[in-house]
């Protein structure tokens, strides 16, 4: 059980897409879990835990990624990260 | 995007005198308007821009890399430039590790898709620890240049 792997999708709402400030709290919040967090693009995955490779991953406002997390936190871990999502990461949505 | 795309060769430094974040900003900020990139006359206020992003949540993105960055009305494209410290700079990064590597980019508000391209482009050739290792070790301007036209053409071999 404590090497599960959780998964949910989620959507880039941020209207600069997944940029910098983003991606760095994104990071931040994957290191506070033990979990190996990646998120997954169409073609590529990346290291949930890098600003580095998650900038790699060009993700544009509207883009639909995967979120996944294997460990003993896993689920913590993916409702943590989709919860920034969800919440834009407090930034202007693409809709309004 | 391409390095060429966005660098503006002649304002590249290898070896700023900096010691500091705003120190180093200024410094790239200042280069890009000696290579006539930049109007000089907006130099303090993309200056100020970029730190007000920067008190945001540094732009030190780990691995000993920055990319200093904003939004300014005054660029109609894309312009950035690249520096290099020896002896590296604090930062504040998100691996508390100094950074020797800075992109700075100034990008026109309109245009975040080329903003999110070119981090894009930095960050996958960043990963590349024989482009890093030779980025940091390059001792002129042209060894920066030449060694951004091999990531652009076909990857840097080691």
């Amino acid at each position: 059980m404590t090497q599960e792997t959780i998964s949910r999708e989620v959507v880039v709402g941020i209207e600069q897409g997944l940029h910098a400030r983003p991606a760095d709290l994104l990071a931040r919040e994957a290191r506070k879990w033990q979990s190996r967090i990646e998120l997954v693009a169409d073609r590529q995955r990346a290291d949930g835990k890098s600003i580095l490779e998650l900038l790699t991953l060009a993700a544009e406002a509207g883009t639909r990624l995967v979120v996944e997390a294997t460990g003993p936190d896993a689920r913590e871990a993916v409702d943590a990260i989709g919860g920034l999502f969800d919440r834009n990461f407090s930034e202007p949505n693409s809709h309004t | 995007m391409k390095f060429s795309d966005f660098v503006a060769t002649d304002a590249i430094r290898s070896d700023v005198e900096a010691g500091t974040k705003p120190a180093v900003i200024r410094e790239m900020a200042e280069a890009l308007v000696e290579a006539g990139r930049l109007p000089a006359g907006e130099l303090e206020g993309i200056v100020k821009a970029i730190m007000k992003r920067e008190d945001l949540g540094s732009t030190g993105i780990g691995r000993g890399v920055a990319v200093p960055h904003t939004k300014h009305p005054s660029v109609d494209r894309l312009v950035g430039t690249v520096a290099v410290s020896r002896k590296g700079i604090d930062f504040e990064s998100l691996d508390g590790e100094p950074v020797h590597l800075f992109f700075l980019l100034v990008s026109p508000p309109d245009r975040p898709g080329d903003h999110l391209r070119a981090l894009e482009n930095i960050s996958r050739q960043l990963r590349d620890d024989a482009f890093c290792r030779r980025l940091k070790a390059s001792n002129t301007p042209a060894d920066i240049e030449h060694l951004l036209e091999e990531a652009d053409s076909h990857g840097v071999v080691t």
